[in-house]
């Protein structure tokens, strides 16, 4: 046990005597946060729109009226011939022009149907799907007011409502995906890195040629990195419970809980890396593109599982941050309990066993 | 036995590191693996460390099984790698600490054996061991493996890239070890360092050419040397080089050492033959053979 504690004192020093190192692992997560949380968004506000009104009747312009006081939209120009439409969308100027038909109000009284394009610029897919989103919902809004006194239609609205996320805040998508890659990063990549340092340096020969044991190495390894990455997670729900008045529905318990075994399943995944690699850089390589790629494109932080192609689909279910990012969404978005994450938590817990069983088996206790 | 070694070999994929490789080390002895760099000494350390297992024969350290045992030489030897292998941000004192507590011991307890060494390295003990010179790294290393009181201490090349003064300090702590009952092996490229070893053996290739003490092998040197000496270095070793007589030519500071195949040689008729290669001030005179005269003439 002296030995243990003695092994990681020796670790505290390292980690507290690389600056740099200190630096990126606490800068990251704070400035992942940032960047995530403000800079890349998928909210618009204040795009700037174009308007073709062919009618200019009381109904045009009442639209009109509704859509420039919404704080999404603002209206740059009004056009006049339909030529302009692509002379405009080329100058870039706005992302979307409306086109009132002609004789709006008029269509509108004797058809009980009025028709107006919503031509968006889709060079960005994204936001081109938000922004006619966003304009149906505000026809969709007035055409209820107009219907208000009136019991003739039978119409049938679809009803969209957005749960759990009803402003659809990207920041609550975000928080759960940087949390899941900062941990996986520091845990997997810090560890694997400080266990092939040793390597390189050539004091692992020594460490072998002592008492020690291997597994006093790998958790006085470990240990000194799962202390670090709970404070990093602390920080990470911290500012985004402050910052983003991002909630955290369910029990702050269960979710310290759920990252702790994440962290141990990062943290066994990085010993199991080093384990197959002999350099610093190589553990690095390793670790940026087999684990952070995989992190950012197949865990469903940024694109959705379900859209992916079948095959892609079966390899998410291999990438433990899929499982976690779950997990998280569910406890802090949706407040849900143990019962309803037991079979993800289940899996985290099975690949930790894994990938533990897998580097003991693999650390070796000789040079070769 | 402190040491045993029998018919070891090992390869690394196609290439040979070690080829049937037999000796022994008496207790408190100070052994000395003499050989050029890739000659097989670091190999030969790590199997006997347990770091590598051999392709075939045995080895015993201390007693114990280098296969089977190597727990318990774990617990009992010191190892110093060629390699200086401490840690680089840990100071002089901490790294100390450190290998004590691994160990299983403290410095208090084992400061008789270390305290020779350590006096020299005390005022930088709150120095960074990565920004200490050459010489004090590598004390600090021996104080390192030393700290549990090992009855086996392996260093390996201890005392490459140290400066002359620096290495005679670390030969007389050796020396002084040896006196406390601690079975040394040391392997070295250094020539002059093989004479301060009780018993050495001649490694090249991955083969012993000769184990003996230091006084044994150069006693056993076949031929008369003699010390060459000219106004022109460069041309007397050409000259040598071409005389149809000559057995050996190797230059030796300031002196070519050099033996002739004839036994009836006067070292006349080599006079008049460099004389006529247009040398002068020409001195020859005959010396006794060193380790590395006996190393080069095994090693033909």
């Amino acid at each position: 046990m002296k030995r243990f504690i003695g092994f990681i004192k020796k670790e505290f020093y390292h980690i507290f005597r690389d600056r740099r190192s200190l630096f990126i692992l606490f800068g990251m997560p704070i400035a992942q946060i940032m960047l995530f949380g403000f800079a890349i968004t998928n909210e618009i506000n204040n795009v700037d729109i174009a308007i073709l009104d062919h009618s200019k009747d009381t109904t045009t312009e009442e639209i009109i009226n509704k859509i420039s006081a919404s704080k999404y939209f603002s209206i740059n120009q009004f056009i006049e011939r339909e030529s302009d439409i692509e002379t405009i969308f080329k100058k870039g100027k706005v992302k979307a022009v409306l086109n009132f038909e002609k004789d709006f109000s008029k269509n509108l009284i004797k058809d009980n149907k009025a028709t107006v394009q919503i031509i968006t610029d889709a060079t960005d897919p994204n936001t081109a799907n938000t922004i006619s989103n966003y304009v149906n919902a505000i026809l969709q809004q007035y055409q209820k007011e107009l219907n208000k006194d009136i019991t003739i239609t039978y119409q049938i609205i679809p009803q969209t409502r957005m749960v759990y996320n009803p402003e659809l805040k990207s920041v609550y998508m975000f928080v759960p995906g940087v949390m899941t890659i900062i941990l996986m990063l520091v845990s997997a990549m810090m560890t694997s890195i400080s266990i092939t340092r040793e390597k390189e340096l050539g004091t692992m020969e020594i460490l072998l040629v002592s008492p020690i044991k291997p597994i006093q190495v790998i958790i006085g390894k470990v240990f000194p990195y799962i202390f670090l990455s709970i404070i990093n997670a602390i920080v990470i729900v911290v500012l985004s419970i402050f910052i983003f008045k991002m909630p955290v529905q369910g029990s702050l318990f269960l979710l310290g809980f759920e990252s702790v075994l994440f962290i141990i399943t990062s943290l066994a995944l990085g010993i199991l890396i080093s384990t197959i690699s002999a350099t610093q850089q190589t553990a690095m390589m390793i670790s940026l593109m087999g684990l952070m790629l995989p992190v950012i494109l197949l865990s469903g932080f940024i694109f959705p599982i379900s859209s992916m192609p079948l095959p892609l689909q079966v390899i998410s279910n291999i990438i433990p941050a899929k499982w976690f990012i779950i997990i998280i969404k569910g406890i802090m978005l949706k407040g849900v309990g143990i019962q309803f994450i037991w079979k993800e938590t289940l899996i985290l817990v099975g690949m930790t066993i894994f990938f533990i069983g897998l580097s003991v088996k693999k650390y070796k206790i000789r040079l070769e | 036995m402190s040491i045993t070694v029998s018919n070891i070999s090992k390869s690394y994929k196609s290439v040979k590191a070690l080829e049937n490789i037999s000796f022994n080390v008496k207790e408190g002895e100070l052994f000395g693996l003499i050989g050029p760099d890739g000659a097989g000494k670091t190999t030969l350390f790590r199997i006997l460390t347990t770091l590598l297992i051999a392709n075939e024969g045995s080895a015993t350290v201390a007693g114990f099984d280098v296969v089977s045992d190597y727990k318990k030489i774990r617990n009992s030897v010191g190892y110093m790698p060629g390699k200086f292998s401490l840690y680089q941000d840990l100071t002089v004192e901490e790294n100390l600490n450190f290998f004590a507590t691994i160990f299983g011991t403290t410095i208090e307890e084992n400061y008789d054996l270390i305290k020779e060494i350590y006096v020299q390295l005390e005022p930088f003990k709150d120095r960074r061991a990565g920004k200490l010179s050459g010489g004090m790294k590598q004390k600090l290393a021996l104080c390192c493996a030393l700290i549990h009181k090992p009855k086996v201490l392996f260093l390996d090349e201890p005392t490459t890239g140290v400066d002359p003064v620096s290495r005679k300090e670390f030969w007389e702590m050796l020396k002084r070890l040896q006196q406390k009952n601690i079975t040394i092996l040391v392997s070295t490229p250094y020539m002059d360092e093989a004479a301060l070893c009780d018993r050495i053996a001649l490694i090249q290739d991955g083969e012993i050419l000769q184990i003996d003490t230091p006084q044994e092998i150069v006693k056993h040197y076949p031929k008369q040397i003699y010390n060459v000496r000219a106004n022109n270095m460069y041309q007397l070793i050409s000259a040598l080089n071409a005389y149809e007589f000559n057995h050996s030519v190797y230059p030796f500071g300031e002196f070519v050492h050099y033996t002739d195949k004839r036994t009836d040689f006067n070292p006349e008729d080599l006079k008049v033959y460099l004389e006529a290669k247009n040398l002068s001030n020409i001195h020859i005179d005959k010396t006794v053979a060193t380790i590395e005269d006996t190393f080069m003439e095994l090693a033909k």
